[in-house]
């Protein structure tokens, strides 16, 4: 083995931004509601991003926590789609494997794909799945503490959320049928906010699900 | 929100990631179900964008969001990274509201 890995520097910046990151989520928790140690704990023991910001944005709209967790955990079930595929990655011991299993996200998966060499693919996951880990925390507990002192709007703080989850759309958007479910969820939803509880809209967005397994099943050669 | 909530997510969630790893082992789901699994993520983000976008409680209102939004979806387009989508977006959003 000559030198470090390539993937290594990877890891460490995607690291990094996933902290700024945390951090706007640390801030938008603490203006959300909830305690500085709540968006904290949050972090360490959901740690899926995506989830986590739809879960205070649920709340800090006048949603249910019941809401909140449902549309939480609907957004989440990629990481099972993840999870699967990283599956002949992973470590055999059980104990190693269960632990393995809270870094399947989408930034750990996304550096493994991005390897030619099975070696490298799993060295990217726990590399990228390590930093992530570790400064997506720290990153929270620096915004929970400064969130009390300044008001997220000012910064432009709530706008991140939508910007966030359209960096996470855009590369689904290749597959096939992806652009059809999209449009049909946006119209679910935006039809729904002013008839319906906060969370609902996204949640019932779920529903163009339907016509897309429907599309699926056709598609499939008997 | 409560504890419970949050201990219920964290459960939720971590049974998801770790369903494929713990129980299905090696064995790969079906093409048809692995493109739906692969497909459930989309609609939910398509609203979770709107919602967060143009809604307001009970209320669909246009401000400040919007134009971060356009300019996060010219960000993605160029490909930029995703802290700078995210900046990007934020910083339209305060510039806009302290003028």
């Amino acid at each position: 083995m000559s030198g470090r890995p390539a993937y290594l520097a990877s890891a460490l910046s995607i690291g990094v931004a996933t902290g700024v990151y945390g951090a706007s989520f640390g801030v938008l928790a603490v203006g959300a509601g909830l305690t500085a140690a709540q968006a904290c704990v949050m972090s360490v023991i959901v740690f899926t991003g995506g989830s986590q910001f739809a879960a205070i944005g649920v709340i800090g709209s006048g949603g249910s926590p019941a809401t909140a967790v449902g549309s939480a955990l609907l957004l989440g079930v990629r990481n099972a789609a993840y999870g699967l595929s990283m599956a002949p990655l992973l470590p055999r011991p059980r104990l190693r494997r269960a632990l393995a299993s809270q870094i399947v996200i989408d930034e750990s998966v996304a550096m493994a794909r991005a390897q030619t060499d099975p070696v490298d693919a799993r060295g990217a996951f726990f590399a990228t799945g390590l930093s992530v880990f570790v400064l997506w925390n720290l990153g929270t507990l620096l915004g929970a503490l400064a969130g009390g002192q300044l008001d997220p709007k000012d910064y432009g703080l709530d706008a991140m959320f939508p910007a966030a989850f359209l960096a996470l759309l855009a590369p689904q958007l290749r597959q096939r049928d992806a652009p059809a479910a999209a449009l049909l969820g946006a119209l679910i939803a935006v039809v729904l906010v002013p008839l319906t509880p906060a969370g609902i809209p996204v949640i019932a967005a779920a529903l163009a699900l339907v016509v897309a397994a429907r599309r699926c099943r056709e598609g499939m050669p008997r | 929100m409560s504890w419970l909530a949050i201990v219920i997510l964290a459960l939720g969630s971590y049974a998801l990631k770790a369903a494929g790893p713990l129980l299905v082992g090696d064995r790969q789901p079906s093409p048809g179900a692995a493109r739906l699994l692969a497909l459930v993520a989309v609609p939910l983000l398509a609203a979770l964008i709107v919602v967060q976008t143009v809604g307001d409680g009970k209320h669909l209102v246009l401000d400040a969001r919007v134009p971060a939004l356009a300019v996060a979806a010219l960000c993605v387009w160029r490909r930029a990274p995703f802290l700078v989508t995210v900046l990007a977006a934020a910083a339209t959003a305060a510039l806009l509201r302290a003028l």
